[in-house]
């Protein structure tokens, strides 16, 4: 009984709380960029204001347009309410594991460079085009790592690699290193954030999530928004739950320490968030065709880490 | 009994077809009826899948063929498994064609080879002697040759046909020789003397290779894949659905039936060898499909690519099977099964969905096409079913299989060679890449020409089809989302197909029960498509539930925005060649060297500027021609022997006599 209500508290958090997010990723920003910037409750206030507003759709616009938003919102929720954050005692917990999980950002994916390409304009060509150029070498280099951590944990549940990196399973390892790193550019692109792209542009002939995006307007707008925010702290919680699982409450444990770890997950993505800022803000925005390299060294990296595992077992 | 009924009737109906061919009715009745016999056969096997226990197989020897040989058919869970998914999907193609028969064009010559092909299919999987097996085997190639030359006033389509031709026989012959070492030196050509019959070394090496020649060509491993791509898309849609779908899955039933059950035993290197085939040959096959800007060849080189996932599942379960692992094998085994099945639904699917648009618009360049969902919702909706099942979504039924396939593959560090340690990681890094780019594949074949604007006055005109092909190309998307969501009802029901062939039971559910996906072993991993589809149907209503609440209804309907660029040229749009171009650069440039060209007039010029894409196909420079070249010489040198005189012929004649008189001296 007490999972479904972690269930359903821990989906609702993940809405609730990834504007938030996204709120501070952009304050953190401007602040090292020497703004004052808006508040980190902005995102909720733009959310609401895209809907009150109305929805303008293309004369060309079929029905797929006017559906995608709901398709690619709830893909990425659901992909989100499966993923612990602060306790692994969840009814959905098994539902899907990491591949599955790659699977249903993909449908995400999938609609929304279709929804591009819906109004039969040229920028939604070039970001849909763009998009699964992209997709298609992050996609592997991510189930590489789920290939390594499966290996190293003999599972592909983020749950159950957390609870074995709880138990000390993985110490400070070269591959789990490796895997990490393709972890986090494949997030760093999966999020559309600089290098790969850059989350607050129009107009820009590098742009590739906004050009698909780039008719959408109204509550359609703000789903789609409301998903990249739930998809950005997806890839936090993903993160947290395979390589800093502390904190995550077991099925076994009592249900005190789900609220301890939920005060440790707050902190955690406060941490990350600051740390992408950072991030952004010291490097920058590489050609699309760079992008390529960039993922195809993530892919190589994850597969390093499969080879490690193989020569620390010999050793 | 039925099934005889039922396989005999096939023939029937050809004859009806040829003898009353000129009447349009009549080719709607055989369709027809070539339906009811397909359904009566998809419940026979059933029937026979759910009433048998695991191993037993009726049997049937019919005094027909070569005087000391008798034909010898047989029913095990095998046999009926497939005998059930091609009949299933044929039903489905039949019930199309009642609708779209009429519109091919020489549809007379269509209508008679349609159930005889399906009658040769269902012989090949019933055969259990190597006669009635190669025979059953000529009969589906020929008449699926004829029904690639139905339209032979296109010189491609004659193109196509004469490389059908040659590969088709070229693999009938590997097979041949294939079945004379299974055979042994006991002369005795029935599949029971072969399963007792232990091969080891040379001759059990030779068969794997021979059966991957001549079973591998039917099937589209490259590069033996090249007949493929320019065969399937010439015959009308609904019979390449056939092919594309089913005979594919024919071939690989040849593959199953020699190396889990006729062949013996098992080397690790079998495996190895099959996982690499089928890991190159799903990269390239959805490499080239990403390149094609015709609809039809783009389904071709996408099923080059699932046989290619197919076949790697298959290597996996041999090298389990050889590390004694049963029940890993066992699993890689299903997966490649449920692998099969999904892309004979979805595959058809697709086909169908093309030959809708064809129909509809006589168009097959997806650059002409564009906009097709407006004009038509059901083809259009339907084909996206089927693109998102072979893009491997959730929760469809293309990613169930691909999960397996995954955890089979997860699996592999456990095998004890190294080759496959280090080799497995490597084959999982490209089966990723080519599920990405087959989504990639099918996200620009669906934009293309089924978003947008229409590029084309035949695209703009473009109107529903009629009601059979509209009900055949529903059945087969519900039938794609039924075996996704229930991924534990299928995979258990696989399960019990592989028992005999593995010799273990595996559960597929082991883990957690049911609906949680979840066979246990070295790697523990689940997935609930059921929950899945339950749990994302809620959040979607609590979604709109919320933007109800919060947000205004209104909508206004406006010209597009596109950043204030918009253009109301449809060509200003996304063509099928661009999507693919950030692709073609990272992938294609080494592999088809691909080149753009662009040429623009001087100054002032009223000349238009041109873009060209220049690309070479590999196989063809690599391994055709040259092979071409070289039987070409050898002809060459060969002919020189038909105009000699009588006296050297003589004289060569007693060459040979001599030379096999040395031979038979030596042997003894």
């Amino acid at each position: 009984m007490s999972a479904i209500v972690w269930q359903l508290l821990h989906a609702l958090l993940m809405v609730g709380l990834a504007p938030l997010v996204t709120g501070i990723v952009r304050l953190a920003k401007s602040r090292l960029q020497g703004r004052r910037g808006p508040s980190p409750l902005q995102p909720y206030r733009d959310l609401y204001r895209l809907l009150q507003k109305e929805a303008i759709v293309a004369d060309s616009a079929s029905w797929l347009f006017r559906v995608a938003p709901y398709l690619i919102f709830t893909a990425t929720w659901t992909g989100a309410a499966i993923v612990p954050a602060f306790t692994s005692d969840m009814t959905l917990v098994p539902a899907a594991d990491l591949i599955a999980l790659v699977a249903m950002l993909g449908v995400a994916r999938f609609f929304t460079a279709l929804a591009g390409m819906d109004v039969g304009t040229a920028f939604g060509g070039i970001g849909s085009s763009r998009e699964m150029m992209i997709a298609s070498l992050a996609e592997p280099a991510m189930l590489m790592m789920t290939f390594s951590l499966s290996l190293l944990a003999g599972t592909t549940a983020p749950a159950g690699i957390g609870a074995f990196v709880l138990k000390g399973g993985i110490h400070l390892d070269v591959s789990a290193g490796l895997a990490l790193l393709s972890l986090l550019m494949v997030a760093i692109a999966e999020n559309g954030r600089i290098p790969v792209d850059n989350p607050s542009t129009h107009l820009e002939l590098t742009m590739v999530h906004e050009a698909m995006v780039l008719e959408y307007s109204g509550r359609h707008l703000a789903l789609i928004e409301a998903a990249g925010m739930v998809r950005l702290l997806l890839y936090m919680t993903l993160i947290a739950s395979i390589f800093a699982p502390w904190g995550i409450a077991q099925p076994d444990e009592p249900a005190v320490f789900a609220v301890t770890g939920l005060l440790l997950f707050l902190v955690k993505v406060v941490l990350m968030a600051v740390a992408l800022a950072v991030f952004e803000t010291s490097i920058a925005k590489m050609r699309v065709f760079r992008v390529a390299d960039f993922l195809g060294g993530a892919l190589l990296l994850a597969l390093l880490a499969t080879i490690f595992i193989y020569v620390s077992e010999a050793v | 009994m039925l099934i005889a009924a039922a396989a005999l009737s096939l023939l029937v109906l050809a004859m009806v077809a040829v003898v009353a061919g000129r009447f349009p009715v009549v080719h709607r009745m055989v369709y027809g009826a070539t339906m009811v016999a397909a359904l009566v056969l998809t419940g026979g096997a059933l029937d026979h899948l759910t009433g048998m226990s695991a191993g037993e197989a009726p049997t049937t020897v019919l005094p027909i063929g070569l005087p000391w040989l008798q034909a010898h058919f047989r029913l095990d869970t095998l046999t009926a498994f497939f005998m059930a998914m091609i009949n299933a999907v044929a039903a489905l193609a039949s019930l199309f064609a009642i609708g779209y028969g009429t519109h091919v064009p020489e549809h007379r010559r269509v209508t008679p080879l349609f159930p005889l092909f399906l009658f040769g299919m269902n012989m090949v999987l019933l055969a259990d002697d190597a006669f009635s097996f190669l025979v059953s085997w000529e009969f589906m190639s020929l008449s699926s040759w004829l029904l690639v030359l139905s339209d032979h006033r296109s010189e491609t389509n004659r193109e196509a046909a004469r490389i059908y031709l040659i590969m088709a026989v070229a693999g009938t012959f590997c097979l041949l020789a294939m079945f004379g070492l299974l055979s042994g030196y006991g002369g005795d050509y029935t599949f029971a003397t072969m399963r007792h019959t232990e091969l080891s070394g040379l001759p059990a090496h030779l068969v794997v290779v021979l059966l991957l020649f001549g079973a591998g060509s039917k099937a589209g491993l490259v590069p033996l894949h090249a007949w493929l791509p320019l065969a399937h898309p010439a015959a009308p849609s609904h019979v390449s659905a056939l092919m594309s779908g089913v005979m594919t899955k024919v071939a690989l039933y040849a593959i199953i039936r020699v190396l889990f059950d006729l062949n013996g035993g098992v080397v690790w290197w079998w495996g190895a060898v099959m996982m690499v085939v089928g890991a190159v040959t799903a990269v390239v096959g959805v490499l080239y499909a990403m390149m094609q800007t015709d609809l039809k060849r783009l389904l071709a080189y996408s099923t080059v690519e699932n046989v290619g996932i197919i076949v790697v599942a298959l290597g996996l379960a041999l090298a389990f099977l050889d590390s004694g692992d049963r029940l890993s094998a066992a699993l890689a085994l299903v997966a490649g099964l449920y692998h099969a099945l999904n892309h004979s639904f979805f595959k058809s699917l697709l086909f169908l969905g093309a030959g809708a648009v064809l129909g509809s618009t006589h168009e097959r360049n997806l650059n002409t096409l564009g906009g097709l969902l407006k004009r038509m919702p059901i083809t259009g909706t339907t084909f996206l079913v089927g693109a998102a099942a072979i893009s491997a979504l959730p929760p469809l039924n293309g990613f169930v299989s691909e999960w397996l396939v995954f955890q089979a593959l997860f699996r592999g560090p456990a095998l004890p060679h190294w080759t496959m340690k280090f080799g497995i990681p490597v084959v999982g890094a490209l089966l990723a890449l080519a599920a990405a780019l087959a989504a990639a594949c099918f996200v620009r074949a669906y934009g293309i020409a089924f978003l947008g604007r229409a590029r084309s006055a035949a695209a703009a005109h473009a109107v529903e089809v009629n009601a059979p092909m509209r009900w055949a190309l529903l059945a087969l998307a519900g039938i794609c989302v039924v075996l996704g969501v229930l991924p534990v009802v299928v995979s258990t029901a696989l399960a019990f197909v592989v028992n005999p062939l593995i010799d273990v039971q595996m559960n597929p559910a082991a883990g957690m029960g049911w609906p949680w996906l979840s066979p246990t072993g070295s790697v523990k991993g689940s997935y609930s498509a059921t929950v899945v589809i339950l749990v994302g149907g809620l959040l979607l209503l609590a979604a709109r539930f919320a933007v109800r609440v919060w947000g205004v209804r209104k909508l206004r309907r406006a010209p597009a925005w596109d950043c204030g660029h918009a253009e109301d040229i449809a060509n200003a749009q996304y063509t099928a060649d661009s999507f693919a171009q950030p692709i073609r650069r990272v992938f294609g440039s080494t592999l088809f060297a691909a080149r753009e060209e662009v040429e623009m007039p001087m100054p002032g010029d009223m000349e238009p500027a041109r873009h060209r894409v220049i690309m070479r196909d590999p196989v063809w420079d690599f391994l055709y021609v040259p092979i071409g070249v070289a039987v070409g010489r050898i002809a060459d040198l060969v002919n020189r022997l038909q105009f000699q005189t009588v006296r050297r012929y003589l004289l060569l004649m007693f060459l040979t006599l001599v030379f096999l008189l040395i031979l038979v001296a030596v042997r003894r």
